[in-house]
């Protein structure tokens, strides 16, 4: 009974409701019955990529208002262009090159996250320009280093990606789960989460109970720049190749998710099983509409009036009469 | 003796009337049953010490809130707008980002249309050059370019300006808190003015040579009562200071803790502030004074100095209990036990992981030791009531292993169960070696210290030790009495 | 207020007048009429659009959706005002009017900026595809005629600028009006305790920027003759590099219109000028944001030189 009682009241437990509610929308408005684990395939592999991007844009939400990783479209993008490129260039033992692409990207992601908290941090601007801004860079950085060639993923990394080796269920949402469990251990049961969460309700009140507000803040924005690089990473594999939009529609994305999760957008208050609820009720919201033959332009409004109409009702507060 | 005179030789109708006003925050009773009048041509000198109920009334007169009982009354108009009561407060009611004359439009709302600037230019200047002549600030000036005391000047001349209803009752709470001596005098004389003229003023200061030149009638208060209401005349100095403590003074018995203690000499101290707070090990050292002189901001420039923005110890230096909780100190999301063990996290991680048994057990340990009331240490902290939250921040100073805690005024409109209950913990603490810096404005609280250093104006005025913390000694030294009070 | 303001000015004045001079060095068949003109056309729409995402920073919000709105009003401009004007003029009112709504919600509620505006960014950028799936459309007839007349002695992108800068500066800076929204950014406490609705100013203020971006799409359209649901996705960007680059601040209230003019001229010619400089057009985006970052870079120097005594 008290299993049941603490489960009603859990933050995501609507938005399972809705991810639920929402496949079985469109399983049953798609074609029979073999579509449904056609349809359960995609959304989890796409829901795989908004939830790298998600949990590390929770993790910057987490810290409070203010705080958003407008960077991370760029980064996946430079990521992929970068880790692809250097990986089709190398020779010797596959795992050898699939290692260095991987560095490679996480270094990447590192390099961000310092550049941005620096930006931050240094030159005191708002995290949103700062991020916003130095994402600009790092989209050049990618452009440049493009040079318009479609690098091609090594096979192995390529059928990795897009294989489902275990239970039919696909690879990449077995690592997306491997790396979530490791954030909800990081959120809920490490140090570094209960800080995080105490700048996120009150910086203040942290700070004067001696929270390292400085340190804490970067490390979270190098995690999310490296949960970045990395989804843009396994995103180029996938799509064989990196694209120079690749990143787009993740921004918007990577909070969505973390909003319809139940994570409260004000800070302090975040959960992991949300960010799946809400990454695939995404997908199986676009998809349903997709199936209505409605086109993009119905799903970028419907998208953006769902994160509203969420924020809206879940995250208000009266304003001070 | 400066009532106006009116046509008729009748009493003029007061401008504004408390007829048994009370105002409670929750549990907390600010203000309990008072009648009070204001009438045309009077000026009021409002004295008391901290959480008197001074700004409560001042509130309530100027319409920021309504009282809990009894009521407000404005003869003849129908709220505070339409009486003319004008507010002159201590916290900036200016936008920093505009000109004198456009703050001046912020409140006149008949500053609009043609030319309305050359209007608000007109009146801002008019009301600075009757309030300050010889002043030398422009209405085009832009605030955050001026010095706060410009800025005081154009607050209070905004107060006392020409507008779509005239001023009537001009309400200054420490108006001369950011003046100098000469300018503060001009103000005053206005003030004198203002009410040979018509007007009607209440006055609030800790400076009682200020009081006692522009005020006709002096009102006392204390825990929320009207203590005395007596033409100026009628008060000396000491009988003043005597309205606004407790007569019955049993404090000239030192407290146990002063007893006790042997704390050893004074060039020992094991911290110095630069204001010249001193402390030794063990000693428990009370920052007293009216509020808002400084001792807040003593204290935090203290405690930031001993942590560090990047790293965190598993020995800190200092620990920090908040008064404010809900700005200092909750984390609002979180259970009790979250709460209580913050600030120790890194003694219960090992390898970055959170012990949780080890957790669970300060949690249960300080929960018997300092009696939170509670079924279950898990729940959310807003669960408990204010005085056992303000337990539980305590609790989380005193899990660390800091030597000195630093507390900002924890125990105001907590109940006094509570009270003393977290007093014993204190000297228990004390007895052990640790340090406590402790900004109280409460007069029990402070007579448990073992030495006071009394705040005034930002700055030190008083050292009391021993059975010399008494609260005559501390209200004088809060005040400033000037050469010419009675 | 005068030595404030234009210590604030100098910069954006200062970095103008230094392009200038570095473009016409570089290509002195630049300074003629038909140059100046071709320079600058593109800066009108830019510096409408600055001066809209100004007064939402003035009332100490950011809109992150300004490219994608303005990208809607290119589209309805471009589609539905020339061949059913009541209907686009009543479309384009609805615009407004919905971004007035967007203020009131942001204030009643408290709500983030950021993730509303960029939500809303999404709503405009559907509605801009629902209504112009790919690029095309005509601009209307007298919408051209304004935006490419060639009046006698001073091309119109600079008649254009100066006008945009003057109604600015006295509806922003010298009217009542303006006063009682820059109040709301400079002390929102003291505007509620004075007796007004700070849910009503917050309306207004996002109304007014509403109007001149709806100046700015249309703008636009009239200079490029066609619309496209992507037109200006970079003028969010380049309207707060604007607002920062002329003086403006984020928190505070503390803008000058005149100095956003100026940051929108100065960003539109530093486009030209890094495409003088053959940069290869990989760059060019990356560009905007290091300005953005070093006019911010700058700015905290000087506070900081300013504070040593």
């Amino acid at each position: 009974m008290n299993l049941i009682a603490t489960t009603y009241r859990a933050p995501w437990f609507w938005a399972w409701v809705a991810a639920f509610a929402a496949f079985l929308a469109t399983w049953s408005m798609s074609a029979g019955g073999g579509g449904g684990i056609a349809l359960a395939v995609a959304a989890l592999t796409f829901g795989s990529f908004a939830v790298l991007t998600g949990l590390g844009q929770m993790l910057v939400i987490t810290m409070g208002p203010g705080n958003t990783d407008l960077s991370i479209p760029a980064t996946m993008t430079l990521a992929g262009t970068l880790s692809l490129k250097l990986m089709g260039g190398m020779g010797g033992a596959t795992w050898f090159v699939l290692l260095a692409g991987l560095m490679a990207t996480l270094a990447i992601g590192i390099g961000v996250g310092i550049a941005n908290f620096a930006l931050i941090r240094l030159l005191r601007i708002p995290p949103i320009i700062a991020t916003l801004s130095a994402s600009f860079l790092y989209q050049s950085l990618a452009i440049w280093s493009n040079r318009g060639i479609r690098i091609k993923p090594p096979a192995a990394l390529a059928d990795f990606t897009t294989g489902r080796a275990l239970l039919g269920v696909p690879n990449l949402a077995w690592v997306a789960l491997v790396i979530s469990i490791g954030f909800w251990v990081l959120l809920n049961r490490s140090g570094f989460g209960r800080r995080v969460s105490a700048i996120g309700q009150n910086p203040r009140a942290a700070r004067l109970a001696g929270v390292p507000v400085a340190r804490v803040m970067g490390a979270t924005y190098v995690i999310c720049a490296t949960m970045a690089a990395l989804t843009g990473f396994l995103l180029a594999c996938f799509s064989g190749g990196a694209a120079l939009n690749m990143g787009a529609e993740f921004l918007l994305m990577s909070i969505a998710v973390t909003v319809i999760g139940g994570s409260s957008i004000a800070g302090g208050n975040s959960n992991v099983p949300g960010i799946w609820a809400g990454a695939l009720f995404m997908y199986l919201i676009v998809s349903m509409l997709n199936s209505y033959g409605l086109g993009a332009g119905v799903r970028l409004l419907s998208t953006g009036i769902i994160i509203i109409a969420i924020v809206a009702v879940a995250s208000g507060r009266k304003a001070p009469a | 003796m400066t009532l106006s005179e009116t046509k008729a030789g009748a009493q003029p109708a007061p401008v504004v009337m408390l007829q048994g006003a009370s105002k409670s925050f929750g549990a907390l009773k600010a203000m309990d049953h008072v009648d009070l009048s204001v009438a045309p041509g009077e000026s009021l000198g409002l004295v008391g010490h901290n959480g008197a109920g001074k700004s409560t009334l001042v509130n309530l007169v100027t319409g920021l809130f309504a009282p809990t009982s009894g009521q407000v009354v404005y003869p003849g108009a129908a709220d505070h707008a339409a009486a003319g009561i004008r507010a002159i407060s201590q916290e900036g009611t200016l936008c920093p980002n505009l000109t004198v004359l456009e703050n001046l439009q912020v409140v006149q709302r008949d500053l609009t249309g043609w030319g309305w600037r050359r209007l608000a230019a007109r009146r801002i200047r008019a009301a600075l050059d009757a309030v300050f002549p010889g002043h030398r600030i422009r209405p085009d000036m832009l605030v955050a370019d001026m010095t706060l005391a410009e800025q005081q000047m154009v607050e209070i001349a905004i107060g006392f300006a020409d507008g779509p209803v005239p001023a009537r009752l001009v309400v200054l709470d420490e108006p001369t808190s950011a003046l100098d001596a000469s300018i503060a005098a001009e103000l005053l004389a206005h003030i004198r003015r203002f009410c040979a003229k018509g007007g009607a003023a209440i006055f609030i200061s800790h400076m009682l040579g200020e009081v006692f030149d522009v005020a006709d009638r002096i009102v006392v208060m204390r825990d929320g009562r009207i203590m005395a209401d007596r033409p100026a005349a009628d008060f000396t100095r000491q009988g003043l200071v005597d309205a606004m403590g407790h007569v019955a003074d049993e404090d000239h018995q030192p407290t146990p803790a002063a007893l006790a203690r042997v704390l050893g000499d004074k060039s020992h101290a094991i911290l110095r502030t630069p204001e010249g707070i001193e402390a030794r090990k063990g000693e428990v050292v009370g920052l007293a004074g009216l509020a808002g002189h400084g001792q807040a901001e003593a204290l935090a420039r203290f405690y930031l100095s001993q942590r560090s923005d990047w790293r965190s110890s598993a020995r800190p230096r200092a620990a920090f209990v908040a008064g404010d909780r809900r700005r200092d100190g909750l984390m609002p999301v979180w259970s009790i036990t979250r709460n209580l063990t913050l600030a120790a996290l890194e003694t219960l991680t090992r390898h970055g992981l959170i012990d949780r048994e080890a957790e669970a057990r300060i949690g249960a340990d300080w929960q018997r030791r300092i009696g939170i009331r509670t079924p279950d240490m898990n729940n959310p902290i807003l669960s408990l009531s204010g005085g056992n939250q303000q337990k539980a921040l305590f609790a989380r100073a005193l899990a660390t292993s800091a030597p000195v805690v630093v507390m900002d005024d924890p125990m105001r409109g907590v109940d006094i169960g509570t009270k003393t209950e977290v007093y014993e913990m204190i000297r228990a603490e004390a007895a052990n070696g640790r340090t406590f810096l402790w900004y109280s404005t409460e007069m029990d609280e402070i007579r448990n210290c073992d030495r006071v250093f009394v705040f005034r104006n930002g700055a030190i005025s008083a050292e009391l030790e021993g059975d010399r913390i008494t609260e005559e000694n501390v209200l004088a030294a809060s005040f400033e009495f000037g050469e010419d009070a009675a | 207020m005068k030595g404030s303001i234009n210590a604030r000015l100098a910069l954006p004045v200062l970095s103008l007048a230094v392009l200038i001079v570095a473009v016409f060095w570089l290509q002195p068949r630049a300074m003629s009429y038909v140059g100046i003109n071709l320079l600058f056309n593109l800066a009108v729409p830019i510096a409408l659009a600055t001066v809209a995402q100004m007064i939402i920073i003035m009332v100490n919000d950011i809109d992150l959706s300004m490219g994608a709105f303005v990208s809607l009003i290119a589209c309805i401009t471009a589609t539905i005002l020339p061949g059913s004007p009541l209907l686009g003029v009543a479309m384009l009112a609805g615009c407004v009017l919905a971004y007035a709504a967007l203020g009131a919600l942001i204030e009643a509620r408290q709500l983030p900026a950021i993730v509303v505006t960029l939500g809303m960014s999404f709503v405009w950028a559907g509605a801009a595809v629902l209504i112009l799936p790919s690029p095309g459309g005509t601009s209307p007839g007298w919408l051209t005629a304004i935006m490419k007349s060639k009046p006698p002695l001073v091309p119109m992108a600079i008649i254009a600028s100066v006008v945009i800068a003057g109604v600015a500066h006295l509806i922003i800076m010298r009217s009542a009006f303006g006063v009682r929204l820059r109040a709301l950014g400079g002390n929102a406490r003291a505007v509620s305790r004075a007796g007004r609705s700070t849910v009503m100013l917050k309306a207004t203020a996002y109304a007014l920027a509403g109007v001149f971006a709806v100046l700015a799409g249309m703008a636009l359209v009239g200079l490029t003759t066609s619309g496209d649901a992507n037109i200006a996705i970079r003028y969010t960007l380049l309207s707060i590099a604007g607002v920062i680059l002329g003086g403006g601040e984020f928190t505070g209230g503390r803008v000058s219109p005149i100095g956003a003019v100026i940051g929108a001229l100065t960003l539109t010619l530093a486009g030209s000028f890094l495409s003088f400089l053959r940069l290869s057009p990989d760059w060019q985006i990356g560009a905007q944001g290091a300005i953005l970052i070093l006019v911010l870079a700058a700015r905290l120097l000087v506070r900081q030189a300013e504070k040593r005594p």
